[in-house]
């Protein structure tokens, strides 16, 4: 029970240090690099259909709940087919963290909810505020749920944490 | 140029998520990923003020782009909190709700008095600025 994708840092200290992954270049790269492609498409769509003033900001919300379900169901199906490793790791940081990552944002949405009360809409205020993060929350579990259906689970090898 | 630019910071800002995320989650006791939680009120108050400043200052449109839709926009992360929001939610107990709601509630009351916290600080500045 609990959240068991921390139990192996505190396991036990390995021997031989290896770089925590924030450390490694390789890896910062594929996130940097991700982060650049899922940055450039989250700035395209916000400049070809802005958001109106005092209106729900769509391209945002849109782009959030996406985002939600595109890494939920990533990061379940990777899960699945095996231990965060090698390329696996690389698709999780490079596609995750990098893409998916830099193409939804948090404090877009969070200025956006201001400027809404700002304007003189506090009930779309909240209604947005409330409403994105339900259904990030929402299209996350939904798209980890499918992902367990479709994935399925890898021959189970004794010793591994998961 | 400037879509490329932005593009660049934001994969900076996305690099930079990722390292400071790491970094906080080697020193974290608490039961929620408390680095998603920095990242994304710091970035709020940021953009809050890069949007408070631009308002008045619109020499600073072209850096709003830059650095508010390009770095801070791929620094904070919209879909990591839902999903760490989800497993909170998903494991097992009574506590697990709590931790959801007290994860994503006390994240997006957090960012959003920090957004509107930069944008009145913005609109000082510049209004200082513009006067003095």
């Amino acid at each position: 029970m609990g959240l068991t994708e921390q139990a192996p840092e505190t396991a036990h200290p390995a021997p031989t240090p290896v770089p925590a992954a924030h450390h490694r270049p390789a890896l910062l790269a594929a996130v940097l690099l991700g982060g650049v492609v899922g940055t450039l498409v989250r700035t395209l769509l916000e400049s070809a259909l802005p958001p109106g003033a005092g209106a729900w900001p769509w391209t945002t919300f849109l782009i959030n709940v996406f985002g939600s379900a595109m890494l939920g169901g990533l990061l379940e199906s990777l899960a699945r087919r095996g231990p965060d490793r090698g390329l696996r790791r690389l698709i999780r940081l490079g596609g995750g963290t990098g893409v998916i990552g830099g193409f939804t944002t948090y404090s877009t949405f969070a200025v956006e909810a201001d400027q809404l009360a700002l304007a003189g809409r506090p009930i779309l205020a909240i209604g947005y505020a409330v409403g994105s993060i339900a259904a990030g929350l929402a299209a996350a579990g939904l798209a980890i749920c499918a992902a367990r259906r479709m994935v399925p689970h890898p021959t189970p090898s004794p010793g591994e944490g998961r | 140029m400037l879509l490329a630019l932005t593009a660049l910071a934001g994969g900076f800002g996305a690099a930079t998520r990722f390292w400071l995320d790491g970094a906080i989650a080697r020193h974290n006791p608490l039961p929620i990923p408390l680095g998603t939680v920095v990242i994304n009120v710091s970035g709020a108050l940021l953009l809050g003020l890069l949007t408070g400043l631009a308002l008045d200052v619109p020499v600073l449109g072209p850096w709003k782009h830059v650095l508010g839709t390009g770095f801070l926009g791929g620094y904070t992360t919209f879909s990591t909190a839902s999903v760490e929001g989800i497993r909170l939610a998903s494991a097992r107990g009574p506590r697990a709700t709590i931790l959801a709601v007290a994860d994503a509630g006390g994240m997006l009351a957090m960012a959003l008095v920090a957004a509107a916290l930069g944008l009145w600080l913005g609109r000082m500045l510049a209004q200082a600025g513009a006067g003095g």
